[in-house]
């Protein structure tokens, strides 16, 4: 499932070499010692790291951290440190692979992270391995003791306010966030959520500093990511590239259509234009890059991914509630090739309706996705409406769980 | 503290049902969608209004509705 791509030119920093799991003394050999230094002394290098999630939202490690830190000051309670391994993107394979190789790599982030905002708890949240990860953190001698939980496998259990709901013993479901997680999340301490992938990265800049840290990635944007690569006719493969890699040179892009970046809750780019576009933080999200061959309909494959997304909204906000199952519905209907009839200013008007409507990101990242593809797969909208489609394969694509 | 922060209207989408009591009770800043769902303008309740839209987030039969201070995060 991972591959080391010579034409990268750079080694991976993550992930165990040669596929196989990484343990604590294959860890340790490889990495050297963790140093766990004052927390003021990390905030500055994590800020000079200039590191950024790596769940999605692409947002500054460093504000993050201070930001957990100081509302533990003015609160004065210990917080809570949660490593977010919840992968429910369903295209997305690059922290589960993180989890399964190298462990202690987002173990020893997690420390770090208590470290830097004085933690008193520590929790590693996971859709699978669960025992596994619970041996290896058994075999460590951590400061903060960490505990593993296991996740119900959902679209949203990764969202921070549902994550930490579910840690603090109740449902994974997001709820209103003010004040948000980071000032009262997990039994109502500042808490402190990062992606486990994050974490790795804070283990090695902890250990090798800012400096090389940004030996990998662009001066904007500097370091190095994990990717998921969808490619027709092959498993998903999760590889590390530096940010400002072409795309072109990560995926095959002859004889394709389109490129989904960034996932689900991502933005479909015509291949031409995917051509000519970097690795780039803010498009990219939580890694996901799949190619749509030409041969395959856009159109019906967002619309397997929207019914996926309808069926994933927790019910909990009319708008998404009300709106994702319609725009579902219409977009099923244009991906049908025959009469549109209003389907698509319908479709407009939903899209602004439930946008910025809901307790999570669940409708804006839909919203995202279905204009995207509205307008890359413009030429196939207008084929469809004479009642054509040009596409010859009618195989699913994407991988879409729960489908009839 | 003489000046106060200027107020705002913030909606808990997970509480909303509906019932719709915002707008009739604010209908310069919400509407409702065609789900009887409010739709806020997003301006800062001016001071003349501030009494209503106090009466509003009372009166949200789930407490929905909430004023907040801007500028904060």
């Amino acid at each position: 499932m991972t591959a080391t791509f010579p034409d990268l030119h750079m080694s991976p920093r993550l992930l165990a070499p040669g596929g196989a799991p990484a343990d604590l003394p294959t860890h340790e050999q490889r990495y050297g010692p963790l140093r766990h230094g004052d927390p003021a002394a990390l905030l500055r290098s994590v800020a000079e790291a200039g590191l950024t999630g790596r769940g999605g939202a692409a947002f500054p490690v460093h504000r993050k951290l201070a930001a957990v830190a100081e509302a533990a000051r003015r609160t004065g309670r210990a917080p809570v440190v949660v490593a977010n391994g919840a992968e429910g993107e369903p295209a997305s394979r690059k922290d589960k692979t993180l989890l399964a190789l190298s462990p202690h790599l987002v173990l020893d982030g997690l420390q770090v992270a208590a470290r830097a905002v004085g933690a008193g708890e520590a929790y590693l949240a996971a859709e699978e391995g669960v025992s596994y990860l619970e041996s290896a953190a058994a075999h460590r001698r951590d400061p903060v003791a960490v505990k593993v939980v296991r996740l119900p496998r959902r679209f949203l259990s990764g969202q921070a306010s549902a994550l930490a709901r579910f840690v603090g013993g109740a449902e994974a479901l997001p709820t209103h966030q003010d004040p948000p997680v980071r000032e009262r999340g997990v039994g109502r301490a500042p808490t402190l959520v990062q992606n486990v992938e994050t974490l790795a990265h804070l283990a090695l800049i902890a250990r090798y500093g800012p400096d090389w840290y940004r030996t990998a990635g662009t001066p904007s944007q500097p370091g190095s990511a994990l990717c998921t690569l969808h490619t027709p006719g092959s498993q998903p493969r999760v590889v590390e590239a530096p940010f400002g890699m072409p795309l072109h040179r990560l995926v095959p892009l002859n004889g394709m259509s389109a490129v989904l970046l960034g996932g689900y809750h991502g933005t479909w780019f015509p291949a031409t234009e995917a051509a000519q576009l970097p690795l780039d933080a803010t498009t990219m999200g939580a890694g996901v890059i799949a190619t749509l061959p030409t041969t395959r309909c856009g159109l019906t494959e967002t619309a397997r991914v929207l019914r996926y997304l309808a069926l994933q909204s927790a019910g909990q906000c009319g708008p998404c509630l009300n709106g994702l199952p319609r725009m579902a519905a219409a977009f099923r209907t244009l991906a049908t090739p025959g009469p549109q009839s209003t389907t698509r200013t319908d479709l407009a008007r939903w899209s602004g309706l439930v946008e910025g409507r809901g307790a999570c990101h669940h409708p804006d990242g839909t919203v995202r996705l279905v204009r995207s593809a509205l307008t890359t797969f413009a030429p196939e909208l207008d084929a469809h409406a004479r009642g054509l489609c040009t596409a010859t394969d009618p195989t699913p694509l994407l991988p879409v769980p729960q489908e009839p | 503290m003489d000046q106060k922060p200027a107020q705002k209207i913030d909606i808990d989408w997970t509480s909303c049902r509906g019932h719709g009591l915002c707008a009739e009770l604010l209908p310069d800043h919400i509407t409702l969608d065609e789900w009887g769902y409010p739709l806020v303008d997003g301006t800062p309740v001016p001071a003349r209004t501030l009494k209503r839209a106090r009466r509003a987030a009372a009166d949200c039969p789930v407490l929905a509705l909430k004023l907040t201070a801007t500028g904060m995060s």
